[in-house]
């Protein structure tokens, strides 16, 4: 699963251009710092390769295994 | 579930976001060397993160939840290497910029590597001085037009590596921010090697540098170094001519040779 700490986001768009997944999309919300954060908007495509997480300057992203429940 | 960045556990608390600006390439420099950190399983209490003045300065202070020093400009070696010779059993590293290693600081950096004395060297190459707007810099390319060079640079930049390689150094890689899984395993490996290692990693800087030479944002500049860069291996199959304008990323020198603290140790107990 992803999870992006909008508030930490710069709105670089780094995460989105070097997923070559296209999982995540820049979107129309402003946060805290009055910038743009990313949407994860496909994330059954995700194949937790973790390269957003390992590109974001701002460490917004954590990308980890979905842990079983039950 | 709220997931928690592995990383944060790092970072001091209160200093919930980096110093730079949108999409600068020191970001990914910070994390992949707490990553490194992480992965190696080392206590970052051990550690004495050095820096100077630039934007680069900012990598590991105040960032780094951990013993950090900042330094005057130029200077960050000289401190780092008044800490190793103090405390040698301290994992010394310097983070800093391209114009404080390599300009003002460029002397302290030669006898470093030559002293090769313990400590990790990091260098965010981002080819400018960005703290102060974008002034030309000994490692800015030929020919590009910065602050102060107009008409574009009539000076050759340095290879910041090469120059580490001749005094010296034990440890010597490049990488770019492009390639931050490579520059983590440089990492691990500079920080438990013996002796002075050193890594250039070319950092965009898209304020600076991007936006007022017209190379563009963040992304077009880490687009760049993909495309314009090689591995060492596949380096040393082409000539001069066809490496024009190429980035050679991987390690450059991997040797074992005496280390500065270790030496002074064997005359002090000669002499005990
Ligand atoms: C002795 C001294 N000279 C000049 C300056 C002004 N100054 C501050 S940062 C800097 C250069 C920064 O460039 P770099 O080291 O490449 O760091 P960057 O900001 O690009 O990361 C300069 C010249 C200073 N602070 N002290
Ligand atoms: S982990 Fe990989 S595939 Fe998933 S969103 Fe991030 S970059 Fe895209
Ligand atoms: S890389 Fe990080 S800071 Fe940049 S847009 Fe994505 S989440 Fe925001
Ligand atoms: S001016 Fe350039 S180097 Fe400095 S923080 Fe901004 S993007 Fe980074
Ligand atoms: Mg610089």
């Amino acid at each position: 699963m992803i999870e992006i700490d909008e508030d930490l986001c710069k709105g670089c768009e780094i995460c989105v251009a070097f997923c070559a997944k296209d999982v995540l999309e820049m979107s129309d919300k402003f946060n805290k710092k009055g910038v743009h954060p990313p949407l994860v908007v496909r994330e059954e495509d995700c194949n937790l390769c973790g390269n957003c997480m390992l590109y974001c300057p701002d460490l917004a992203i954590v990308v980890a295994e979905e842990e079983e429940s039950g | 579930m709220k997931l928690v960045h592995p990383l944060m556990k790092y970072v001091r608390p209160g200093a919930i976001s980096t110093a730079t600006c949108a999409g600068c390439g020191d970001g990914i420099m910070a994390q992949a060397v707490l990553r490194a950190i992480d992965e190696l399983e080392l206590n970052i209490d051990d550690f004495v993160f050095v820096s100077g003045i630039g934007c680069a300065g900012w990598i590991p202070s105040p960032f780094f939840n951990a013993d950090t020093l900042h330094t005057t400009h130029g200077r960050p070696i000289a401190f780092a290497s008044g800490v190793k010779l103090a405390r040698p059993d301290r994992k010394v590293v310097v983070i800093s910029g391209d114009g404080d290693l390599a300009a003002i600081g460029g002397n302290h950096l030669i006898h470093a590597a030559r002293r090769n004395i313990g400590m990790t060297v990091i260098c965010a190459n981002n080819g400018i001085y960005g703290m102060t707007g974008g002034q030309v810099a000994p490692t800015t390319p030929l020919g590009l037009k910065t602050t102060t060079t107009p008409y574009g640079n009539v000076e050759r930049a340095f290879d910041l590596c090469a120059l580490v390689e001749a005094a010296g150094a034990s440890y010597v890689a490049r990488w770019t921010t492009y390639h931050a899984r490579g520059l983590t395993r440089s990492v691990k490996k500079a920080l438990t090697k013996r002796g002075f290692s050193f890594i250039e990693v070319l950092s965009q800087c898209p304020v600076q540098y991007g936006r007022r030479t017209g190379v563009g944002n963040a992304v077009a500049m880490m687009k760049g170094y993909k495309e314009n860069s090689l591995s060492v291996k596949k380096a040393a199959s082409l000539n001069e001519e066809e490496l024009k304008n190429k980035i050679i990323v991987g390690e450059l020198v991997d040797k074992d040779s005496p280390e500065l603290t270790e030496e002074i140790e064997k005359v002090r107990r000669i002499h005990e």
